[in-house]
């Protein structure tokens, strides 16, 4: 098996897909010839030619609308963002028409459509370029929304999300294109299902819910606290939407204390989401009060290097709040 | 918002506070990091910086008092403020245990009694589910909160914490009151049924305390003999009605006293006590007798200067001292300066047991129940006192027999002068008269 880029992992299921069927296309900015600004796209418009690799105009409304209608037409568009902060103009055609149609149509018409945005920060991009808006969208049903966090479950969701009959939002953690890396199988056809989050790491004495670039940090932490201990299991949500109820209920059964990790702003973030279930619905399992680290609620992340160190959680922020949780 | 303080940990091992000074009274304003109050820990004086700026609203511990760590000692905030009138945590140190321990021991059944420790939900379902007395379990949490891991760990440990309830078959595992009689054994409380918490009373607190104590200061070994008690029996028969007349009940413990005083005469090193700078023989053969106070505990009056008195003295101080004991009526100075200890057993059944010192003494006598039992009778010129003259040829006999078992600290007493002061003692018994 290869070890390759987490970037590599999307670049290949977009390639795998225009091949297998001609209706899967690409539109976005720079997705063409420039081959898009983290280089995700390189090679396609050169192998698959420009109708189906298309470079749009710098306007979001319109690749998210051109897209919904392609879909509607029968095609199988990939819609690049090239940031996640700029999905906002398209706010208007994901929420109340992509997520809609189906329903609104009573099954008659539905968007098998895929948007996918590079989200979060650490990277020194500013206010514009650091943004994780998975919140925004885990709120609205008749969306999907997936974040990968390995090569594997990049490429392989990315490829079930392009067959999804129905619009599917996966956001990708920027930071970790080139930073992450690990073993894609050589399969034929990998496809990871929506819908389930994985245990990467198996642990008793709590558990950690993470996704995307926290994921990684969370995994780094958990290895530091094993030194010291702490035996900590790590899910991966991989799928925010639909939820996968049963693993996380398993998990903190098994564990009793749950620590949720995300890199969006803490208030009416994704984790509340996870917090509420566990409150819900496990717990007589809780041997400590749900908690969640998140980004602070701040209106933007910082440029300046040091506030954006502040600004963002960190390996060593993670190993911090898993051992006040192991200690309580 | 009003502003918590907390009396603080200062370090690892320390649970608990002593406020020596508030530098600030109620009303007063503070900053923050400002000093607030002075404390003191078994280890360090310090003083504690306020957590924040504001006014001081509340002090709920006032000075030597003394609270574990996180309690809230006062409350700050803005003048006006609603704060509570009380906190939950309950100073540590009560005042001195003044009150008799029959009216210091309510029955609640709550989950904790010794502390008001946060029970997680998890923890509380396992305690149901697995019937834990939570107040059994030690926590290893934040400020001693019972993890789920701990009360796992402690199921783990002891499987079986609930008490006596499926009984195993066989003469074996058959409660000691069926097959003794009910002779002065309590019935079983119904409210020591699993999953119930019993307050600890200052009576059971402090016997856990000294036999904790005693197992840790004495390496305890146990010696055990027989006696044939023909002659004491006959010589108690004859003397009951005249003991009756004087108004005294003429128990065997007077017997056994009796008997244990001549031991000790004769070795005196069993009536002593291991101190730093030797071992304290003591002029004085004062006896303490274990009393049963039933589930309430028990308690040892000394009968002073036993060698002193004769066997009609020794049974009156017996029968005084043991029914004010159980009537909580003993004075302070009746249950010290003891120098040796006899505890009756045999009174519930029991045949032998191994009980513990009484610090600071050398041993202890348990008296076993007296049981009629077929014995070997040997003839010959070496036989023991209890050949009957003119039996020229070992016999059978039914005699009433008792155990007697003597445990002491290894210390001061080895296992031949503990078994020549118990030969003694047997001597003494068996030769009555």
């Amino acid at each position: 098996m290869a070890e390759v880029t987490l970037i590599e992992g999307i670049r290949q299921a977009m390639d795998e897909e225009l091949a297998r069927d001609e209706r899967v296309f690409i539109v976005g900015e720079d997705v063409g010839p420039r081959g898009g600004v983290f280089r995700a796209t390189e090679g396609l418009y050169e192998k698959y030619g420009g109708s189906r690799v298309v470079d749009s105009p710098l306007a979001e409304l319109s690749i998210v609308g051109m897209g919904i209608g392609a879909a509607l037409y029968g095609l199988r568009p990939i819609c690049e963002i090239q940031f996640a902060d700029f999905i906002h103009p398209a706010f208007n055609q994901i929420v109340n028409e992509a997520a809609k149609m189906c329903y609104r149509s009573n099954g008659a018409w539905t968007v098998p459509m895929v948007i996918r945005a590079p989200y979060g920060g650490g990277i020194g991009g500013g206010l514009y370029h650091s943004q994780s808006v998975e919140a925004f969208f885990t709120h609205v049903p008749g969306l999907k929304v997936v974040v990968p966090s390995n090569p594997r479950d990049a490429k392989g969701l990315l490829k079930s999300a392009v067959r999804d009959p129905n619009p599917v939002i996966y956001f990708e953690p920027k930071k970790g294109y080139r930073l992450i890396k690990g073993e894609l199988p050589e399969e034929d056809d990998l496809l990871v299902p929506i819908g389930q989050a994985s245990i990467s790491r198996q642990g008793k004495d709590l558990s950690v819910f993470a996704y995307g670039m926290m994921h990684y940090y969370t995994l780094q932490a958990a290895e530091i606290v094993a030194e010291e201990g702490i035996d900590v299991e790590v899910v991966d949500l991989r799928t925010l939407l639909p939820i996968d109820e049963q693993t996380i209920l398993k998990s903190v059964e098994k564990t009793g204390k749950a620590l949720i990790v995300y890199e969006g702003n803490l208030t009416g973030g994704y984790g509340a989401e996870i917090s509420a279930i566990l409150a819900e619905k496990a717990f007589v399992s809780l041997d400590a009060p749900i908690r969640r680290l998140a980004g602070p609620d701040v209106p933007a992340a910082p440029f300046s290097h040091p506030l954006q160190d502040w600004f963002m959680l960190d390996v060593s922020k993670i190993a911090a709040g898993i051992r006040s949780m192991a200690e309580y | 918002m009003s502003i918590e303080v907390r009396m603080p940990q200062l370090g690892e091992s320390i649970v608990e506070g002593t406020i020596t000074k508030w530098l600030k009274e109620e009303g007063e304003t503070v900053e923050e990091f400002e000093p607030l109050l002075e404390i003191n820990t078994d280890k360090v004086d310090t003083e504690i910086p306020s957590p924040g700026s504001g006014t001081v609203l509340k002090i709920y511990f006032g000075e030597d008092q003394t609270v574990q760590a996180g309690t809230i000692v006062a409350m700050l905030g803005e003048p006006g403020e609603s704060v509570p009138d009380s906190t939950a945590i309950a100073p540590v140190k009560k005042a001195p245990p003044t009150e008799k321990p029959a009216e210091a021991a309510p029955s609640p059944v709550k989950i904790t009694s010794a502390s008001d420790r946060f029970i997680s939900p998890v923890v509380a379902r396992i305690a149901v589910e697995r019937e834990i007395d939570l107040s059994q379990v030690s926590g290893t949490g934040r400020e001693g909160r019972i993890t789920k891991k701990d009360v796992l760990a402690f199921i783990e440990a002891e499987p079986h914490t609930a008490p006596w309830e499926e009984p195993g078959s066989g003469e074996l595992f058959r409660p000691s009151e069926e097959v003794y009689g009910s002779k002065g054994l309590p019935p079983r409380s119904s409210s020591a049924r699993a999953g119930s918490v019993l307050p600890i009373t200052i009576i059971r607190k402090s016997i856990a305390e000294h036999m904790l104590r005693s197992r840790k200061t004495s390496p305890h070994v146990t010696t055990i003999m027989e006696a044939d008690l023909s002659r004491v029996v006959a010589h108690r028969s004859e003397q009951k009605a005249s003991f009756k007349r004087d108004g005294v009940k003429l128990t065997y413990l007077a017997y056994f006293v009796r008997a244990a005083v001549a031991g000790l005469k004769e070795w005196p090193i069993a009536n002593s006590s291991w101190a730093d700078d030797g071992i304290h023989l003591h002029s004085k053969v004062n006896i303490g007798f274990a009393v049963s106070m039933k589930e309430e505990g028990l308690i040892v009056p000394v009968i002073k200067d036993a060698d002193q008195a004769s066997l009609l003295g020794l049974a009156r101080s017996i029968e005084d001292l043991a029914s004010r004991a159980r009537d909580h009526q003993l004075n302070p100075d009746e249950v010290q300066e003891g120098t040796f200890t006899i505890t009756n057993h045999g009174g519930s059944g029991s045949l032998f047991a191994t009980p513990i010192i009484n610090q600071p003494q050398a041993a202890i006598l348990g008296i076993g129940k007296v049981q009629k039992r077929v014995v070997v009778l040997e003839a010959g010129p070496d036989a023991g006192n209890r050949t009957d003259a003119g039996h020229h040829s070992d016999a059978i006999a039914i005699r009433p027999m008792v155990y007697l078992t003597l445990t002491f600290d290894h210390r001061i007493l080895d296992g031949a002068i503990a078994d020549y002061f118990l030969n003694t003692v047997v001597s003494r018994l068996e030769n009555w008269g």
